[in-house]
């Protein structure tokens, strides 16, 4: 139990109303998007600036309370529940300020709870351009997207989070201030510790300010949607894009069962009898020669047995297919009461062989499974459709899971792309890596958390 | 009182279908208006399912904890209009209401209100007739344009709020009851003003009843219109809800109608949406009943346009005004174009697009009441998306709403008049 003194002094650091102790608020950061069942937190702390965050993090590790750093909750690998001793719950939507865009410089510096679609398109408004576009960008924050190295459509051409991180400064597990990185596109100032936290889902210390690079946008973009009868065809197709040397910004696979759980929510228009569609994006610096990429692809479609090939007319058509493909997951959501949303990872010439494989496991264990996702950087979301209050067949989901991974690491690929290790797929960590691998790292975790306070569990277990 | 908490949670258990299936995603977030203001997880869509999940699971104790945050919602639906799994919040949210409700018991003033008052529309429309006239000694006019009053005295009740005092005469008071024959309009209607037109807009009430005037359109409107239920609902009182139903049940089955007109947004959604939807523990035939007429409740904006088809393609060149959407007309009924029509049909309006049109005002009703500082910050940022328009009319298809943003207009002293959709309409005949 959290003692009356210390709550007291809480209170007093971050304002009454910014220290939840009440049962129901605890209960309302218990969980986050993830299957997994939720833990209660003892305290739930919301700093609304900087020296508070510190103080907090001080605080916590006095006293040796384990904390857990949320953003918006969206994690889909159990990253933001919270500890089961005595866990602490430091909320960054308070702390949600773009301090600087930098138009000369090309970079932001922003606070860790700034929310991803805000910041985009304040950054679009100055005429420059944030590439990275998790799928719950609406909602999701900057520092949870460094946290989880959060990926998105674009991944393919532009890279995903790690690739605009410039600097990480943050709190260490005493509440001291790390700097790290810089506003310089050379910067070679001590160890490159800011790249060591991008990922790193809250273990290694506490956000308190990130300084992104920014890009200028592309000028022109052309977006085609091609049907395939069968699936097989569609992958192949996807490597035959990039074996021609064109990069589309997105290049992305929608199966069958998928297809039509999207159109059936979005109305946007799409070929429900197709076993297959990829939405193909491609951009760039001159209309011309964006305009010759698209008829290279629509070629390339055409060629690998694509039924059908249509490039949307305007940008509104444009919107409404990308907007459709954002629902892919929600849309899935309606199916069935339970959504297990997997994103395991493939180089992106196997994924014929991980599609097979992922209707083959369906199959095998009688399981409905839409599969959609980032086909240009092998990042396929097996979606399962179940309930989970359903035993047996919940018993089944986590077998098919176990064979996904499985076949994911056969195929030389990787446990999780984008969502994360947190706590749903940390036993699996050493299937992929090595026993080696994760004793490094928890000395790692040990010699900067001495206390195993920050938001322990995740990742490497222990 | 473990006893009773298992109770509570075996009552809860029917909702566990529909809760279920939110999948805790959290892009309730982006669009929750009182979320924007708070940010607090328990104000939000997926936080209030988890801690009803929680109390029908017997995992949380604090039952009373969990209303007070299930009260902390205008019930605007925006949440429900952008689940991406479609998740019924507002069954879930009006079902829990009741469940709570019933095992916490109504608050003595709720009770007095909705089971002494508002359930016996005559006296209840004797209080408030005779309150109008004295209205006057408590409160003063605070601004011309929006026809705003303030309190002349420190009265807790109304705060710092600029209000819309209750009109001279009510509507029913000004027009008779009716009950006429079509005439080359051919349709025959009923028309239920609703509490707020009556007893403030009543303005309003005489511009829809010109409108259909005008349009030869037969009009039954019965004396002794009782409320359409839905505060006592959203306090769930499930009795005085019922009780309100069937007296207006009664009332519009004596006749025969093409379709129920109302130009409140709230009132609307309710019988159109609500009644139905809550009508599980009634007999099979009043279930039948309750859903043959709610099938012929319609928007007054809906039916100008979609049934009468009035709006004519004249681009105006008059004063500005700008739509707000209601959340009750726009995320309950997809009613928006309709009224959009009916304004840029209209010769005397330039119609202007604010931004964010169809962001909750934050009335919410008796939310309004209960949480004011919230109702007030969510009204605030509506006011300013009004006052970047340029207009100088918000048209909006609510009287609830027309309350809200006069109060936030008149707080902040701007020049913005705000006016129902039919009122602008009838004033072109």
């Amino acid at each position: 139990m959290i003692s009356t003194s210390l709550l007291t002094e809480f209170k007093n650091l971050l304002g009454k109303e910014n220290v939840m102790d009440s049962e129901s608020d605890r209960h309302a950061y218990s969980y986050d998007a993830a299957v997994l069942d939720a833990v209660i937190p003892e305290l739930v702390l919301r700093p609304t600036n900087s020296e508070q965050l510190g103080k907090t993090v001080a605080l916590c590790n006095e006293n040796k309370l384990p904390m857990t750093v949320r953003g918006a909750g969206t994690n889909l690998s159990g990253g933001t529940i919270p500890t089961k001793e005595h866990g602490v719950v430091i909320l960054t939507n308070g702390l949600n300020k773009i301090l600087e865009i930098n138009e000369q410089d090309l970079y932001a510096v922003v606070q860790p709870g700034v929310v991803t679609a805000k910041f985009a398109a304040e950054v679009a408004r100055r005429g420059l351009f944030y590439p990275p576009d998790p799928g719950s960008q609406a909602v999701s924050t900057l520092g949870g997207n460094v946290s989880e190295n959060a990926g998105g459509l674009r991944g393919l051409k532009y890279g995903v989070t790690k690739d605009y991180v410039m600097g990480v400064n943050f709190w260490n597990a005493e509440g001291e201030y790390v700097k790290s990185g810089g506003k310089t596109v050379k910067c070679v100032t001590g160890l490159n510790i800011s790249q060591l936290m991008v990922g790193s889902e809250g273990t290694l210390g506490v956000f308190d300010e990130i300084i992104f690079k920014l890009v200028p946008p592309p000028v022109a973009s052309k977006a085609m949607l091609a049907e395939f009868d069968d699936i097989n065809k569609a992958s192949e197709t996807v490597a035959a894009i990039i074996a021609n040397k064109i990069v589309p910004c997105t290049l992305e696979l929608l199966d069958n069962a998928t297809i039509n759980y999207v159109e059936d929510f979005t109305k946007a228009g799409l070929p429900c009898d197709a076993a297959a569609i990829l939405l193909i994006e491609v951009d760039g610096g001159h209309i011309a020669l964006v305009e010759d990429d698209a008829e290279k692809v629509v070629e390339i479609c055409k060629k690998n047995g694509a039924r059908r090939v249509q490039m949307a007319k305007d940008a509104a058509e444009k919107n409404k297919l990308w907007e459709a493909r954002r629902n892919a997951l929600p849309a899935l959501a309606r199916a069935r009461p339970t959504t297990v949303l997997e994103d395991a990872t493939v180089p992106r010439s196997q994924i014929p062989a991980m599609i097979k494989a992922i209707n083959d496991i369906a199959a095998k264990y009688k399981l409905q499974i839409g599969t959609f996702g980032h086909a240009g950087d092998g990042n396929l979301h097996p979606t399962i459709l179940t309930d989970k209050r359903d035993k047996e067949e919940f018993h089944r989901v986590e077998q098919a899971v176990d064979e996904i991974f499985d076949v994911a690491l056969s195929l030389g690929g990787t446990l999780s792309g984008e969502h994360g290790i947190g706590t749903a797929k940390s036993k699996w960590l050493e299937k992929e890596t090595t026993k080696a691998t994760i004793i490094y790292s928890r000395r790692l975790k040990k010699a900067v958390d001495p206390n195993y306070l920050l938001n322990p569990g995740k990742i490497i277990g222990g | 009182m473990h006893e009773d908490l298992h109770q509570l949670a075996k009552m809860l258990h029917e909702l566990d279908d529909q809760m279920v299936a939110c999948m805790k995603c959290g892009l309730c977030q982006s669009v929750c208006p009182v979320f924007a203001e708070t940010m607090r997880e328990g104000d939000v869509a997926r936080g209030k399912i988890a801690l009803l999940e929680n109390l029908s699971h017997e995992m949380i104790k604090d039952a009373e904890g969990v209303q007070e945050k299930l009260n902390m919602c205008l019930l605007c639906g925006s949440c429900a209009a952008n689940c991406p799994s479609g998740v019924k919040v507002l069954d879930i949210f009006l079902k829990a209401r009741v469940i709570v409700n019933t095992y916490m018991g109504l608050p003595p003033a709720k009770k007095a209100i909705f089971q002494g008052l508002l359930t016996k529309p005559a006296l209840f429309n004797t209080i408030l007739d005779v309150a109008s006239k004295f209205q006057g000694i408590f409160t003063k006019p605070a601004s011309e344009v929006i026809g705003s009053s303030c309190s002349r005295i420190n009265a807790p009740i109304i705060g710092d709020r600029h209000f819309m005092p209750l009109a001279k005469k009510p509507l029913r008071k000004l027009e008779s009851a009716r009950n006429t024959r079509p005439g080359k309009g051919g349709y025959r209607v009923a028309f239920f003003p609703g509490c707020v037109v009556d007893k403030v807009y009543p303005k309003v009430g005489q511009a829809v009843l010109k409108a259909l005037t005008h349009h030869e359109i037969g009009v039954y409107m019965p004396a002794g219109q009782a409320c359409c239920g839905i505060p006592a609902l959203a306090s769930g009182d499930k009795e005085s809800f019922d009780k309100l139903v069937q007296h207006n049940l009664e009332l519009f089955e004596k006749e025969n109608f093409d379709y129920l007109l109302t130009p409140c947004a709230t009132c609307t959604a309710t019988m159109h949406e609500i009644w139905p939807l809550m009508s599980g523990n009634q007999t099979q035939s009043m279930q039948e009943r309750i859903a043959s007429l709610s099938a012929k409740v319609m928007d007054i904006t809906q039916f100008m346009v979609d049934v009468l088809k009035v709006a004519l393609p004249v681009s105006g060149s008059g004063i500005k005004v700008t739509y707000h959407d209601p959340c009750h007309l726009k995320k309950s009924m997809k009613v928006f174009e309709q009224p959009r029509a009916l304004l840029k049909s209209n010769p005397r309006v330039q119609f202007v697009e604010m931004a964010e049109a169809d962001r909750c005002c934050g009335c919410g009703g008796s939310f309004n009441l209960q949480h004011y500082n919230v109702s007030k910050e969510i009204g605030q940022h509506k006011r300013d998306n009004i006052v970047a328009s340029g207009a100088q009319v918000v048209a909006t298809a609510c009287p609830a709403c027309m309350m809200q943003m006069s109060d936030m207009l008149s707080q902040n002293k701007d020049q913005v008049a705000v006016k129902h959709v039919m009122e602008l309409y009838a004033e072109t005949l």
